[in-house]
């Protein structure tokens, strides 16, 4: 295992090899190689915390598992003869290597709410919800950061402030209100929306699965009329969702923004005559990515788990309401391997905006 | 001859909460092909001079003059679509810290790259050779490497001199230095003077040399203002500085050690009311 030098890293790249000019290209290459070594083993220490914690809730939870399995009318001899099957006399050091072991072949246990083996379920549920989130942020992004900027470069002008309204509505708006209303106006009188749900009836099960994402997979099968039924539905809760993110990465780009437009570098750059918008996109907003790329990451996040509210008003079959209604049912196997799956997922997201810092930022070890 | 630069009776001033803030209130020059030393201390709205003078000075703020003319053109309240050609090209402005002043995020080569290109629409290819014949030019002794590196990867003094080659690069007729040495280590600081003194006196150009360094001004500047709560006090070759008239420049001069007349006990400045309105010391 190659350790990340952190000690003696001086800020002139690497010592130069003797007798050859070092490419200051190749050296940066090499000592983002490097870290990013020690970011991976960070990366799975912290998968095994989460591991750990989620083993750890499901043996505290006060449920038990077995009663779950063998109904309440079970005898004593059953109720053991189900214990010792599924682990749980052995010491909790071993029931904890076991559950790591199962969760890391994909098995998460059988639901007992749906009856199926969790990893199916999540399968079905998993995808439905980033397809959400996806198209949510997307629409975040493309309108917030944009926004975000005009409204810095504009500090104080009529696009700031309705920024500042736009983006303040956005938080204090309850969702479930909005996507009801949304509901009412776009598909009760108006029409243009498709109603609750992932699907029409009609296209229900006529795309064959093959990302789970419906929008790919329609296209993917060159079906245009399912396509477009998936997008009527998708619509309007990504739009939700995508307006909740933009107010809050509106605002942090702005902030982000007012912070570069203050540097010295810009007047560096005005005082060379380039353009404002130069200035402003092509000198301040490079140095805004590398925050951008976490704060548009964990907003990317925060929408996998937590847009249960959405799901639940737009019947949407995603992960949040999968767990909620486990949580509800008492049915642990579920839970824990939903909140695995999420939590792994905001250490990927981590994990790739950790990668992407180290690609735009050239001060980045 | 015309100079290069006429200021007369310019004026920033910045609406506050409590009135009018007036940073500068009445600075007139010429500028020749000459080193023009401008020493204050800060506050004195020597910086803000500067930057009004590159029409850089952000609203609410406010600059007026009876004239600002660069090689007889007017350039008072020029639309900004007009000032910005006139930035770079024909005056520009090395700033004082090059950790703050230099893009972190771009490499060298390409900042130095941009604004030549801007201004003379010249091809990558040729933007490439201008910007490493630049750097050869401040003494950077590996200008390939240089130029791929990101402003972290260089000194403070290195930097000074990108920054130098940079401004310097589209071939401007005045060059603002705003205490240009003022964040580096003094063992390089005669370098850097030495380079910028070079290559302004075999370009031609004229140079603004801000600073509250009297000494190095002294030193290195062909004549100084002396200001003073945004006006000038006194106008002098500086070969005579030391024979200075105006209270408040003694009074800087005492308050400075010297070697060849050793003192007890330095004196203190003491800042006197009429210093703010009198007239300056030449005019009167």
């Amino acid at each position: 295992m190659v350790q990340p030098d952190m000690t003696g890293q001086p800020g002139r790249g690497t010592p130069p090899p003797a007798g050859g000019v070092p490419s200051a290209r190749a050296a940066r290459l090499r000592r983002r190689a490097r870290s990013l070594g020690g970011l991976v083993l960070s990366l799975a220490l912290t998968l095994l915390g989460l591991l750990l914690v989620t083993f750890v809730i499901g043996r505290v939870m006060p449920i038990d598992p077995v009663l779950k399995v063998v109904g309440e009318r079970a005898t004593q001899a059953q109720y053991e003869a189900a214990r010792i099957a599924m682990g749980l006399d052995k010491p909790l050091w071993q029931q904890f290597l076991l559950y790591m072991g199962e969760v890391l072949r994909g098995d998460f246990g059988r639901s007992i709410s749906t009856g199926h083996p969790v990893a199916q379920d999540l399968r079905r549920v998993f995808p439905a919800t980033v397809e959400l989130a996806s198209l949510g942020t997307l629409i975040g992004v493309c309108v917030g950061v944009p926004l975000g900027v005009v409204a810095a470069a504009r500090r104080g002008g009529w696009i700031d402030q309705i920024a500042r309204v736009v983006a303040l509505v956005g938080y204090s708006m309850p969702i479930f209100w909005l996507g009801l209303m949304g509901l009412l106006l776009f598909y009760g009188i108006l029409g243009w929306v498709g109603g609750p749900g992932r699907q029409g009836i009609i296209y229900d099960g006529m795309v064959p699965t093959v990302t789970g994402l419906i929008l790919v997979d329609s296209l993917i099968a060159g079906d245009w009329a399912a396509f477009r039924d998936a997008f009527s539905h998708i619509v309007l809760p990504a739009s939700l969702l995508g307006y909740f993110s933009l107010a809050y990465i509106s605002r942090m780009t702005r902030s982000f923004m007012l912070e570069q437009l203050s540097a010295e570098y810009v007047v560096t750059a005005r005082v060379k005559g380039l353009s404002e918008r130069r200035v402003i996109w092509g000198h301040a907003f490079r140095n805004i990515l590398v925050p951008l790329i976490t704060v548009i990451a964990l907003s990317f996040g925060s929408l996998l788990e937590g847009s249960v509210l959405t799901e639940i008003v737009f019947s949407w079959p995603g992960i949040g309401q999968y767990i909620t209604k486990a949580l509800l049912a008492g049915d642990m196997n579920a839970v824990l391997g939903g909140t695995v799956v999420v939590g792994t997922c905001f250490v990927a997201l981590n994990l790739l905006s950790d990668i992407l810092y180290r690609l735009l930022d050239p001060r980045a070890k | 001859m015309s100079p290069l630069l006429s200021v007369r009776n310019l004026r920033v001033d910045f609406p506050t909460r409590s009135g009018m803030f007036e940073a500068v209130r009445g600075v007139g020059f010429d500028l020749g092909r000459e080193r023009l030393g401008v020493v204050g201390e800060s506050g004195s709205g020597k910086t803000m001079a500067g930057r009004a003078i590159l029409g850089l000075v952000r609203p609410p703020g406010k600059v007026t003059a009876e004239r600002m003319e660069l090689g007889g053109e007017s350039i008072l309240n020029l639309p900004e679509s007009r000032m910005r050609r006139l930035r770079g090209s024909r005056i520009s402005m090395v700033m004082q810290d090059p950790k703050f002043s230099l893009n972190p995020v771009m490499t060298v080569g390409r900042q130095i790259m941009e604004g030549y290109r801007l201004h003379t629409g010249e091809s990558r290819a040729a933007a490439r050779d201008k910007a490493l014949e630049m750097l050869r030019a401040v003494q950077i002794r590996d200008p390939e490497r240089v130029f791929d590196a990101y402003p972290h990867e260089v000194s403070g003094g290195m930097g000074q001199r990108i920054m130098i080659a940079m401004m310097l690069a589209p071939d401007p007729e005045i060059l603002i230095a705003d205490e240009p040495t003022s964040a580096l280590d003094v063992s390089v600081r005669n370098e850097v003077l030495r380079i910028l003194d070079r290559l302004v006196g075999a370009r031609g150009m004229g140079l603004i040399f801000i600073s509250h360094d009297l000494n190095l001004v002294a030193q290195f500047c062909d004549r100084v203002l002396i200001m003073y709560a945004g006006r000038v006090v006194e106008e002098l070759p500086a070969r005579d500085l030391h024979a200075a008239r105006h209270p408040y420049t003694q009074g800087l001069l005492n308050s400075l050690p010297r070697l060849d007349r050793p003192v007890e006990r330095l004196a203190v400045l003491r800042r006197q009311q009429g210093w703010r309105d009198a007239p300056p010391e030449g005019a009167a």
